[in-house]
This record gives C-alpha cells, sequence and structure tokens, in this order.
C-alpha cells in the first residue's frame, strides 16, 4: 500500500512537473468540443443525443491520455526498475489511483465546458448524474489503466489502444449513457438502479480481473 | 481425426441441412417457417461462444504451463470463433430482416454479437502487434480472459434488462433461449436440431484440429530457422 502511495506521488510530481497530460488533454477537450459545436449549429440537439456525445468526449479524451501512465514507463525505460523495487500489485494500484484522479479532474472540466456550451443539455437528476460520473469515471480509469499495461509493450500503442479498450469498456458506456440520459430527462434514482447495478458490478470484476492478471503482464 | 469420421461429419451436416430444409415443422406461433433457422443460427452462435471459451481456456492454461502450444491451439480456437460469429451474423441478420424487416436494427442480441466480433478484431489486431513470440502469446492470453469477464455482462445480463426482439427477450416466441430453461419444439424438429449441433461442433473439432497442426508446423519450421 505504501508502494502503491509512492507510485501515485511519483507520477504526481512528474505529471505537475511537466503538465504533459492535463494540458494536452485540455486541448483536446476544446477541440473536440468545438468540433461537436460546428457541427450541430443552428441544430436542436435532443437531450438523449447529448448525453451519448458527452461519454464520446469522455471515452476519446481518457484513450489519448490514460495510455501514458505505462507508455511513459517503457519510453524512459524506467519499467525495468519498478519491476526491480515494487510488487506488481501496487504498481497496478498506484497508477490506477493516478488515472482515477487525472480522469476525474478530466470529466470536472469536460462537464463544466459542456455544461457551459450545450444549451439541450442541463441536468435535472443531480443524484443520478452525480453518481454516474463517479462509478462510471471508475470503471472507465481501471479497465483503461489495465489495458494501457498490455499495450505499453506492442508496436503500434496510439491506435491499438481504443481498438482494444472499446469492446471491453462497452458494458460501462451503455450503462453510463443510459443513466446519463436518464438523469437530463429528470428521471429517478430507481429508474436508474438497474445501470448502477451494471456499473458497481463491472467495476469491481475488472478492477479484481486486473490485479489477478496484471502479475502477467508487468513480468514478461 | 481419422479419415472415416471426415467423412461421417460430411454426409451428417449434409442430412442435416437437408432434413433441416425438406423436413415439415410443427407451427410455431409468431416464427412459422423461418424458425428452420434454428437449425443453423444457433449452433453457430453456440460455436462462436464454445470457441472463445477454449480460446480464453488455453490461454489461461498458456500462463500456468508456458508451453507454446497452448498458444497456438488458442489462436485457432479465436480464428474459428471468428469465423462462425460471422456466421451467426449473417444467418441472424438474414432471419432479422424477413422477421423483423430489418437486416441491422441493434437488437441487444445484435449488439451482443457485435460486441464479440469487436472483441476477436481487437485480439487478432493484438497479436499482430507483438512480435516476441512469448510476449505475443502472455499478453493475448491476458486480454482474451478480460474480454471474457465482460462477455457474461453482453450475453446474459443486457438482453435480459433490455427489451429485446429477440426470440427469447420481452415475450416474443422463445423456443431455445428462456428464462425457464426448457425447449419448446417438436420432438421431430428437436432431434433435428441436437444433430445440427452435434454435426457443427464435429466440424469445428476438425477445423481446430487442421488449424492446430498449421501452427505448430509455421512454428517449428520457425524454430528451426533461427
Amino acid at each position: 500500500m505504501k508502494a502503491a502511495a509512492a507510485i501515485l506521488s511519483k507520477d504526481f510530481y512528474s505529471e505537475l512537473r511537466t503538465r504533459y497530460a492535463l494540458n494536452s488533454l485540455i486541448m483536446f477537450v476544446i477541440v473536440t468540443l468545438s468540433i461537436i459545436l460546428f457541427s450541430t449549429a443552428g441544430e436542436t440537439v435532443s437531450p438523449s443525443l447529448s448525453a451519448g456525445i458527452l461519454w464520446i468526449i469522455i471515452f476519446f479524451a481518457a484513450m489519448s491520455g490514460l495510455s501514458r501512465s505505462f507508455v511513459s514507463e517503457e519510453e524512459r525505460g524506467t519499467a525495468m526498475t519498478l519491476q526491480l523495487w515494487v510488487k506488481p500489485s501496487s504498481v497496478l494500484i498506484g497508477k490506477l489511483a493516478f488515472n482515477s484522479l487525472l480522469i476525474y479532474v478530466l470529466n470536472a472540466l469536460i462537464i463544466v465546458a459542456y455544461l457551459v456550451t450545450m444549451p439541450s443539455f442541463a441536468v435535472k437528476a443531480p443524484l443520478v448524474f452525480f453518481l454516474t460520473i463517479l462509478i462510471g469515471s471508475f470503471g472507465l480509469a481501471s479497465a483503461s489503466t489495465f489495458i494501457a499495461a498490455i499495450i505499453s509493450k506492442a508496436n503500434s500503442k496510439g491506435t491499438l489502444y481504443p481498438v482494444l479498450s472499446f469492446p471491453i469498456l462497452l458494458p460501462l458506456l451503455i450503462s453510463v449513457i443510459d443513466a446519463t440520459r436518464l438523469s437530463v430527462e429528470g428521471g429517478s434514482f430507481a429508474e436508474a438502479l438497474g445501470d448502477f447495478k451494471i456499473m458497481f458490478s463491472y467495476s469491481v470484476v475488472v478492477t479484481t480481473v486486473a490485479i489477478v492478471l496484471f502479475d502477467f503482464v508487468w513480468r514478461d | 481425426m481419422k479419415t472415416w469420421m471426415k467423412i461421417v461429419i460430411g454426409i451428417w451436416i449434409a442430412a442435416v441441412i437437408a432434413i433441416g430444409l425438406a423436413m415439415p415443422i410443427g407451427y410455431i406461433p409468431g416464427l412459422g417457417a423461418k424458425a428452420r433457422i434454428i437449425y443453423f443460427h444457433v449452433p453457430m452462435s453456440w460455436l462462436a461462444v464454445l470457441a472463445f471459451f477454449m480460446s480464453m481456456w488455453y490461454g489461461i492454461n498458456y500462463l500456468r504451463k508456458k508451453d507454446m502450444r497452448y498458444d497456438i491451439k488458442s489462436a485457432a480456437a479465436a480464428e474459428l470463433g471468428f469465423v462462425f460469429s460471422i456466421l451467426a451474423t449473417i444467418t441472424g441478420s438474414i432471419w432479422a430482416k424477413f422477421s423483423w424487416g430489418s437486416f441491422w436494427n441493434w437488437d441487444p442480441r445484435e449488439t451482443s454479437i457485435f460486441v464479440l466480433l469487436l472483441i476477436y478484431g481487437a485480439y487478432f489486431a493484438l497479436r499482430s502487434a507483438l512480435e516476441i513470440e512469448e510476449r505475443r502469446a502472455s499478453l493475448s492470453a491476458v486480454y482474451s480472459v478480460v474480454a471474457f469477464v465482460t462477455v457474461p455482462f453482453f450475453v446474459f445480463i443486457m438482453p435480459r434488462i433490455m427489451f429485446s426482439l429477440h426470440p427469447g427477450g420481452g415475450g416474443s416466441p422463445a423456443p431455445i433461449l428462456n428464462s425457464s430453461g426448457k425447449m419448446y419444439m417438436e420432438a421431430s424438429m428437436r432431434y433435428v436440431f441436437y444433430a445440427s449441433l452435434i454435426g457443427f461442433t464435429g466440424l469445428y473439432i476438425w477445423l481446430f484440429q487442421i488449424r492446430t497442426k498449421i501452427g505448430l508446423l509455421n512454428y517449428n519450421s520457425l524454430l528451426e530457422n533461427d
């Protein structure tokens, strides 16, 4: 646990020093959002469609940002040092903690920008929306952190990442999009309960499998 | 596999196809003669899922024993599973055209087979992006396990939560996929269905053995050249 916290703080400080991930991700979000605004200019976007678009932005932002956690270790040649000093599970937990933190910050930015620019996206059920983002972002972070560990060993990392992640993330994406749609349409908590169950069980299952299998990915 | 077994499989499947198309079937409400697709579509989906499971099974065995033969088998099962998924998608899509009026309308069942195809596609993309054999074997095995644990969400949970037009979902006639776990088919139809399942499973085993043999020969010649 201590080692995991050390990895989290290492990644946190190296991110503060370079601001590589956050700067490029903010630009990515602005670019994507403006493309969507250009293409929907003058159209009325229905609330359910706007819920889907929000998650498209979040998904691709995560895909362009989260792979760095492991790819940078391989590129800088520091993966070997971590393998020597730290238990594999601590590496995964530390990286997962950092990626969850990153995606929470990022999602907060995306949602604020989206609420400001998309008039049809008005959250009527704040509790449902908040829980969706809370559980959904963690599930997204845990699946994509693990896939990042796999692709960091492969060629053509950038293209492979979304290709591998999408089918794994789809159960989560379908339920978060449905829950977001409900929150925009003013659905009750009870209506979204099925989605929350899927999100929660998905996050638990994927995190568990990731911790069990990470050893094989990390030490090959 | 012995030569006579291959001949038996050939004759068996030919007979299943002929009987399946020619034999009169009892009246099934809402499905009618279109229910004949059961003989072909259901075995294809069954083999797609079986092959997917076998691929993961051999993958886990590779991770435990680090024997390249398991990786070759895992890849062979995945390739066959991909072919059977495509066949299940095509047969289902043709049936959907005549029952629902369109080839594709994102029914939960259609979504789940689509995701299965995506997973296989991603699996092959991952394999081709990894050059070192041991690394390719262990990483693709890990990926197949992760993919397999997310599949139940599609195959079992979502079609039951969401409304589906597929037989077995939302009050449509359900000869096979239903909550009580029984089959509602006439005895004669059931025999042809089982015969078809057995025949196509035999075909799968045959193809799997050929593919494994080719994989092993390739791997051995690779070792000799090094």
